[in-house]
């Protein structure tokens, strides 16, 4: 950048600053900053949300700048990065995890004219904040067909991270779905209360082997529930997670839900380009290409297979929805009617399990 | 079975999760004995892990695995001790650089080395041993760094009690200048007491990128060379507390998992704190009346020294 464009941008950004509607005007150039909670190299989900960055440059080549910070911690440190962030530069500024909800909305209130997206959150308190998210249940609802289906103990597992709606929506998926093909199957739930710690994730895996657990499936970032899966030679499987996963490809990882941000990060900076920018509370699925099923392998049977893949492309169509009813809460008491379809705010603040799954959820 | 979980399942599980622990904790004691306080074992251990991952992958044995690894815990131990026994530099600043460094390091070392499995390390083969009920599953169905591990704790505490060496060692981190006055080389005991730390925290690490989570994976570590610190601590510079210290640790986070697994109805967080609970318990107990001067940490720990002073 030469001193002529330099000043430019500066003017840019004065009259960005004084004139009002910030997003009536495209810009010129685009600094996108991207908050990580785990590193890069974690092969699961903030692996995904970086290859999201990457096309940026891809696609804009130098009109868009990437910055990225890792391992960020969730709750007060995540505030300094922002605000660091925010006076470096950034236009745009991703939080990709669940945790980084206040603080993102604490730093978007003192920098009104940098635009604020937060992944999986629900808060939007100032006019600058946006929030995104994906369907991640309609792939629970796929991988707990194959789990009731191949198991053959009748005891699935699934290594939670934190309670929050999020994690909760897809044990509930998991279940549901698993439960509708095989009535005996049951399910234990192991929160890992980590979002990365692959020593921790693998002692969750080996808890749930040694409890007779056969099909597990995992909602934290890394690949040590695959390894753990691995060491029994093909008597345990499992799913990729937010990310392929392909080399525990065929076995113990007989799919996997593939998060792609890379369509919604790419059209969002492009909205500030051309100046159509506006706030959003996005929530695509499989239908819209964000969630994607990774190759189901030969180790599960070719009919199991096409049933699961039908299932996919159901949902693609939009002629199924996971949640369909009737459909009871863990109590016993009705959440949905026969035919009802869950509506988008019960399952942003799902805070129960439905009827069948023991256990309580942790507070 | 108690509530559903077998106990035999339990405890041979706790052994292999406390294994990276044991070793960091008994190197690092060593080094503290000696009056050294490195507070860079998680940058060890995290070296000694991707370097012990890359040997094992390029050799294809698990053996070298480990050989790597107590070398690149080793090379970052030489590091710290070069600056804070020749350079006199601060011990604390220094091994929290040493932490810093060692994680940028072996992530940018790791890079090509994503998504790989490294050689397995099958258990030792005991024969009819390993059939025995409950025993065989407890005692003869380990890896043979389960067993090293044991092996250290033992070692270290005959070395420690009732050697020449020991001796010296735990004379230099007592009173360096009396130590000095005798004629030992203060300087040289302590780099070689580094040197050990380092390497035990390499095997710790590699432990789990090689075993316990068998890949290579950022930050893989995350964590456990603070337990490790804090566990020579709760030992009060004893080994054989270390070991016990690194199995209720180790013993109480797998049983909070596998009481999840098992569908038991005790709240997660009770359990989750409760390690730290015990830590506390044991530290007043320990600091009060009669216990007080065992809980005493080594005099001269954490202080430079120089033959001018």
């Amino acid at each position: 950048m030469n001193r002529r464009t330099l000043l430019a941008t500066a003017a840019l950004g004065l009259g960005l600053a004084f004139g009002g509607s910030a997003s009536a005007q495209g810009l010129d150039k685009v600094k996108a900053c991207f908050v990580y909670v785990g590193p890069i190299g974690d092969l699961g989900w903030t692996y995904q949300h970086h290859q999201g960055a990457l096309e940026l440059v891809e696609t804009y080549g130098d009109k868009v700048e990437i910055a990225f910070q890792e391992n960020v911690p969730e709750g007060a440190d995540a505030e300094r990065v922002l605000t660091q962030m925010a006076l470096s530069g950034c236009n745009i500024i991703f939080t990709t995890s669940f945790g980084y909800m206040d603080p993102t909305n604490n730093v978007a209130a003192k920098f009104p004219d940098i635009k604020f997206e937060h992944a999986t959150g629900y808060k939007r308190e100032h006019p600058n904040v946006s929030t995104y998210n994906a369907r991640f249940y309609e792939g629970r609802a796929i991988q707990g067909h194959i789990a009731g289906k191949m198991t053959k103990t009748n005891k699935i597992g699934y290594i939670g991270s934190f309670p929050i709606p999020e994690v909760v929506m897809g044990i509930n998926s998991y279940y549901l779905h698993a439960k509708k093909v095989n009535p005996d199957v049951e399910l234990s739930v192991v929160w890992a209360f980590t979002w990365f710690d692959p020593a921790k994730e693998a002692d969750s895996a080996k808890a749930l082997i040694d409890q007779g657990v056969d099909v597990i499936a995992s909602h934290t970032d890394s690949t040590a529930p695959l390894a753990e899966a691995a060491k029994t030679n093909g008597a345990v499987i499992g799913f990729g997670q937010a990310s392929d996963m392909a080399d525990y490809k065929p076995s113990p990882r007989v799919s996997s839900i593939i998060d792609n941000w890379a369509p919604y990060y790419v059209k969002r900076v492009g909205e500030l380009l051309d100046g159509t920018y506006e706030q959003v509370d996005s929530w695509a699925g499989i239908p819209e290409g964000e969630v994607e099923i990774g190759e189901i392998t030969d180790a599960v049977p070719a009919e199991i297979k096409a049933e699961a893949e039908a299932m996919r492309d159901a949902i693609a169509a939009g002629t199924y929805h996971p949640f369909t009813g009737p459909i009871n809460k863990q109590d016993g008491s009705v959440w949905l009617a026969e035919g009802a379809v869950a509506p988008d705010g019960d399952l942003l603040g799902m805070n129960f399990y439905i009827e069948g799954i023991s256990g309580e959820i942790p507070k | 079975m108690f509530g559903g979980i077998d106990p035999a399942l339990l405890i041979s599980a706790l052994m292999v999760a406390s294994v990276p622990i044991i070793l960091a904790a008994i190197g690092e004691l060593v080094v503290e004995r000696a009056g050294v306080l490195n507070l860079g074992v998680e940058g060890m251990m995290i070296m000694g892990a991707v370097c012990g991952f890359i040997l094992s992958v390029q050799t294809g044995s698990a053996f070298m695995g480990f050989v790597g690894g107590a070398v690149g815990g080793m090379a970052m131990a030489l590091i710290f001790g070069l600056l804070t026994q020749y350079l006199l530099a601060n011990q604390v600043a220094s091994g929290l650089a040493l932490t810093l460094f060692g994680l940028g390091l072996s992530s940018l070392m790791g890079q090509g080395f994503v998504g790989i499995r490294p050689p397995a390390t099958g258990a030792v083969p005991f024969g009819p041993l390993a059939d025995i009920p409950f025993l065989g599953r407890v005692l003869f169905s380990h890896d043979w760094v389960v067993y090293l591990s044991l092996a250290s704790v033992a070692a270290t505490w005959w070395v420690l009690r009732s050697t020449r060496t020991g001796l010296i060692l735990r004379a230099v981190g007592e009173s360096h200048d009396a130590a000095h006055a005798l004629g030992y080389k203060v300087r040289k005991i302590r780099m070689l007491a580094i040197l050990f730390g380092g390497a035990m925290a390499g095997v710790g690490g590699a432990y789990i990128s090689l075993v316990r989570v068998p890949q290579w994976t950022d930050g893989i570590t995350a964590g456990a060379g603070w337990i490790a610190l804090a566990i020579v601590v709760f030992a009060a510079w004893r080994p054989w507390r270390a070991l016990i210290g690194a199995y209720l640790f180790g013993g109480i986070s797998v049983l909070q998992l596998n009481l999840q697994a098992a569908g038991a109805r005790i709240p997660v967080e009770y359990l989750s704190m409760s390690p730290y609970l015990i830590t506390i318990l044991v530290l007043v107990i320990m600091s009060s009346g009669r216990g007080k001067a065992a809980l005493s940490a080594p005099a001269s720990l954490g202080k430079n020294f120089h033959a001018s002073r």
